[in-house]
């Protein structure tokens, strides 16, 4: 029983570390974009950065993700799909990104 | 086949106390991430498009004019606290605690999901009174095709709650209630994750390169 | 007319009846249009009528349209692609006949002309190759890996039911109204409302929505049931290949379908909603929608095809009476192939304007698909190297596909360099290639299935005179209408022309229109097999259930299976499991204890969301809203009342089961087994005798 008390709390606390993280993440980035602007690009590569780390956050502490074996079968689920993301939204970007340049549609 | 012990999904999973319902949740729990990485295809092609179409403003208002991000901020925070609220929600259904407590943390997943909605509805309606409309232009057919999308997600979340309310009522804490609050979590956390993709390229990104 | 501004029945009126046309101008083409419509609507009050006759619909309902049973859904997937395969060849034929009227307009109209491409393409595809696949894999999947269903009986009956219902749309659209004249590609903005204000790409946009989803539903469940429902054993490196082909045919649609769905929906945005993604002005760009349709379009081609790698690896096997050459290096090929797939859909649009650096890596992405393929090749040969091979109507169409595919699958190459597509792009060339890839490919290997799993699903072999003609006249039917077509493409006859000039071209489109009409000849030889068989099936009853001396699960329990499919869920030690249990002298096992075992019930939301869907898809065609609406309604409203039903399964007694399988094995005993000589004659009732070589 304390044995049970005792991992309910654990589990508890890795939500909480998860929120606060993400919380913190959340208002860093906001600040950022305050104190700054968000007019150039090392500010929106910040910006950019500490969203992913809150998606990471938000995987390990809200849905568990990790590399012990139980959660194995996710994680190679979430990386191929990761890995067929990337390929499709890259793909999409550099064909389309090309095809405006060459047709000069920038500025509209 | 023997490699499959008690975890064979990630964390938000039902444990010791309830074996009976945790093995017939294995396999439904796994269908049930395959379909939301399918899901978020969806969502990935979208911020393609988003991303292609920041430039297709067609002299309508871009980014600078209609994006508020304070809502964004509130909407944000709200969102957060949700996925917080339905990770408590699952801990009290994984030790047994009383079922009020259940209801309590559901209870206010879905209050708080009601009201990042409202918000994001008073956000369109906002943008629309400025001639943000989808027929405006590319670059806001883009924004419109993605936002609500998740919006929708996120209602039909709320829709889910509800019904899931109705049938504990109905059937009382049943293996098969357990195995779709588990799903509704994953649901949920889903969702928080595609915010973040959201608020990172949608505003941030539209508001520094559009 | 807006879209504000209709009435009780939106835009629907009396001028959306073919009949109307054929009264206000009557000639060929009007005719042809009422043939078809007419066609349909016989074809529907013969059913009807057939069913009250015999009264049926009894039966229909309870042992089919809400069964959940894997296999008898399987079995609806492929009447149903039959169904409209036939419509698909008429509609090639047609089409070639057109062209062969000689130079100048033939005598159908241009519109007409392109609704024939239009529906042909989309049919075949969308409504012929994937729900045989489809049914081809729901009836083997969970007999393959020794399971009892697939793991959500329920959302496979949905699957079917949506496919269905979008495919009937395409029915509707020869009735009321017209279809889509955009290709099966429905590319804006020529398909946008701009240009295009009729209900035509309306129809495609949501049969494609509808079936689409339905196709998703269909690859989460064949993933999870390989994943999660193997027997006891069965580990990876012993699965069966075909189901490998169908993890990765899986993976693909899991991963490809959304782009189709959102390609599909945006367009729909624009023509609906006024939204500015494909359209000409205020910023759309038409190039997105190409870009979309395609990374969807090329992993499809592979989503069909693969599937029928695996057929023919089965069948290479089994009828060569030796294990698959090379499973490891196939496994990995199927793999790299699935995964390419994503890597290289930028060749259909070489020609759209992109700078030489994207096409040059797409280019050579393409290429290096063709490795694992020919990998693939050179396994099933070596195969067949060295053994006993029988030329059964199974093998006869997968050696047809091994010599034809090479010749698909090489033009292909030619195809993926971008400077060689600049020339032949959107020429004939093209559409020898991809009917040369999907004919011999797909069609053949799933007509292989049919005459290869024919006897477990039914207890009885399909008859072999009929089954050789039929692989006489595809393989020669082919071969005449699309050899063809390479040449002329080269000469430089662009695709979908209902029209041309150049009398060079004359000998060619004779010979093809003379090709398709072999082809039909295959299509009623299926028919007629199909017929024959039935007649004569008291001489071809293999009951015991291994006719071929197969190697795999399947064939290792009676046919017709019973419900559950297995009495005993069988212990996994070997790949090819039944084969080596068969050396081993181990095959058919007498049990020592029954369980009783948990089977879905039968449920109507299959068929429920199948009619909803239709008439939703109905009334978003015709700007009906109210019950546009209403379905939007029901349709939530179904899943959720569908949710509160908590008696999903039923319980097959130990001792029903228990009488059954031995009274099986009583007749597994009391047979004769038979060699291989006598395959086709009717001693075979299913029980191989083992291979004497083997023996000593």
């Amino acid at each position: 029983m304390d044995k049970r008390s005792e991992m309910h709390r654990r589990e508890r606390r890795r939500y909480v570390i998860g929120y606060g993280g993400s919380l913190l993440l959340t208002l860093v980035v906001f600040a950022v974009a305050h104190q700054f602007g968000i007019e150039t690009k090392g500010v929106y590569l910040t910006i950019g950065l500490l969203g992913l780390a809150q998606l990471l956050v938000q995987l390990v502490y809200f849905l568990h993700i990790d590399r012990r074996r139980s959660s194995r079968e996710d994680l190679d689920l979430i990386l191929f799909s990761t890995l067929v993301l990337l390929i499709i939204i890259g793909g999409t970007v550099w064909i389309l990104g090309n095809l405006a340049l060459r047709m000069h549609m920038h500025v509209m | 086949m023997n490699r499959a012990p008690s975890h064979s999904y990630p964390g938000i999973n039902l444990g010791e106390d309830h074996a009976s319902a945790h093995k017939a949740t294995e396999v439904v729990t796994f269908g049930f991430w395959v379909f939301l990485m399918s899901d978020l295809v969806y969502f990935g092609l979208m911020f393609a498009i988003y991303i292609t179409m920041i430039d297709a403003q067609a002299g309508g208002p871009g980014p600078h004019e209609l994006f508020d991000l304070k809502s964004i901020f509130a909407q944000t925070l709200i969102l957060l606290t949700s996925s917080l609220t339905v990770g408590l929600a699952m801990l009290a259904l994984k030790y047994n605690l009383p079922r009020a407590r259940i209801v309590l943390w559901f209870g206010m997943t879905l209050v708080l999901g009601l009201s990042f909605l409202v918000l994001e509805i008073r956000d369109f309606m906002n943008m629309s009174a400025q001639g943000g409309i989808p027929q405006r232009s590319g670059f806001l057919s883009a924004f419109y095709g993605l936002v609500p999308l998740h919006g929708l997600h996120v209602a039909t979340g709320c829709l889910w709650l509800i019904i899931l309310g109705i049938q504990l009522r109905v059937f009382g804490l049943t293996d098969l209630l357990m195995s779709r609050m588990v799903r509704l979590a994953l649901f949920w956390h889903f969702l928080d994750l595609i915010w973040i993709g959201i608020v990172t390229i949608v505003y941030f990104g539209g508001l520094t390169y559009g | 007319m807006t879209s504000a501004e209709t009435g009780f029945f939106g835009r629907l009126n009396w001028d959306a009846f073919p009949i109307a046309g054929l009264i206000q101008n009557p000639g060929a083409n009007e005719i042809i249009a009422n043939a078809a419509a007419a066609i349909v609507i016989v074809g529907v009050v013969a059913v009807v009528g057939i069913l009250t006759w015999f009264r049926l619909w009894g039966p229909l309902w309870r042992d089919w349209l809400t069964s959940a049973d894997h296999k008898k859904i399987g079995i609806m997937y492929i009447v149903f692609a039959i169904v409209m395969l036939a419509r698909g060849v008429l509609e090639g034929v047609v089409m070639r006949a057109q062209q062969a009227a000689g130079p100048g307009d033939g005598f159908l109209k241009p519109e007409h002309f392109a609704e024939l491409f239009s529906t042909h393409g989309t049919i075949m595809v969308f409504f012929v190759a994937v729900p045989f696949v489809f049914g081809v894999a729901n009836y083997l999947i969970p007999l393959m890996i020794g399971a009892r269903d697939v793991a959500f009986p329920v959302m496979n009956q949905i699957g079917l039911g949506l496919t269905v219902s979008a495919g009937l749309m395409l029915m509707v659209s020869l009735v009321v109204g017209e279809f889509s004249t955009g290709g099966w590609t429905a590319y804006p903005p020529y398909t946008g409302a701009a240009f295009n204000p009729g209900v035509g790409p309306d129809y495609w946009i949501w049969a494609i929505v509808v079936s689409g989803v339905g196709t998703t539903l269909t690859g989460i469940n064949f993933a999870v049931t390989i994943y999660k429902l193997r027997a006891p054993g069965m580990k990876f490196m012993r699965l069966p290949m075909y189901c490998w082909t169908i993890i990765c045919s899986s993976i693909l649609i899991i991963f490809a379908m959304p782009p189709l769905g959102v390609a599909a929906l945006l367009l729909a945005a624009d023509r609906y909603l006024d939204f500015h993604f494909f359209t000409n002005d205020l910023g759309g760009n038409m190039m997105n929608y190409a870009n979309l349709f395609w990374l969807f379009g090329h992993p499809e081609v592979y989503l069909l095809v693969l599937p029928a790698y695996g057929i023919y690896s089965e069948v290479f096997a089994t009828f060569s009476a030796k294990r698959l050459y090379g499973y490891n290096s196939l496994v990995i090929a199927t793999m790299s192939i699935a995964v390419m797939s994503f890597t290289v859909w930028l060749h259909h649009f070489f020609t759209m304007g992109q700078s030489a650096l994207i096409n040059a890596v797409f280019g050579i992405a393409t290429m290096l698909i063709a490795i694992p393929t020919g990998v693939k090749v050179y396994d099933w040969m070596a195969t067949l190297y060295r053994g006993r091979i029988r030329f059964s109507v199974p093998m006869l169409y997968s050696l047809s596909f091994l010599m034809l595919f090479v010749i698909g699958g090489l033009s292909g190459v030619i195809l993926a360099n971008p400077t060689v597509d600049y020339q032949v792009h959107n020429t004939l060339f093209l559409v020898a290639h991809f009917h040369n890839a999907l004919l011999p490919g797909v069609l053949f290997g799933l007509l292989a299935a049919y005459n290869y799993w024919f006897p477990k699903a039914f207890g009885f072999r399909l008859n072999e005179f009929w089954g050789r003609v039929s692989v006489f006249c595809w393989t020669i039917g082919f071969l005449l209408t699309f050899m063809p077509l390479y040449f002329v493409g080269l000469m430089g006859m662009p695709r979908r022309s209902f029209s041309w000039e150049d009398p060079s071209f004359h000998p060619y489109m004779i010979t093809a229109v003379i090709g398709a009409l072999v082809i039909t000849c295959g299509l009623f030889s299926v028919l007629i097999q199909l017929w024959v068989s039935i007649r004569d099936r008291d001489q071809t009853r293999a009951p015991v259930g291994d006719p071929w001396d197969g190697r795999t699960l399947e064939w290792s329990i009676p046919s017709p299976p019973p419900t559950y499919n297995f009495a005993i869920i069988p212990q996994v030690t070997d790949r090819d499991n039944f084969a080596a249990a068969k050396e081993r002298g181990q095959a058919y096992p007498t049990p020592d204890a029954y369980e009783d075992i948990e089977m879905p019930r039968n449920t109507g939301i299959g068929f429920v969301l199948c009619v909803l869907s239709g008439i939703w898809m109905f009334a978003l065609v015709w700007w009906i809203w109210w019950l546009a609406a209403l379905m939007t309604i029901l349709i939530i409203l179904a899943i959720i009342v569908w949710s509160f039903d908590t008696s999903t399964e039923i319980i097959i007694p130990a001792e029903e089961i228990r009488k059954d399988h031995e009274a099986w094995l009583a007749l597994v005993h009391s047979t004769a087994a038979v060699d291989r000589d006598y395959e086709s004659a009717p001693e075979n009732r299913g029980l191989a005798r083992p291979d004497m070589e083997a023996i000593t």
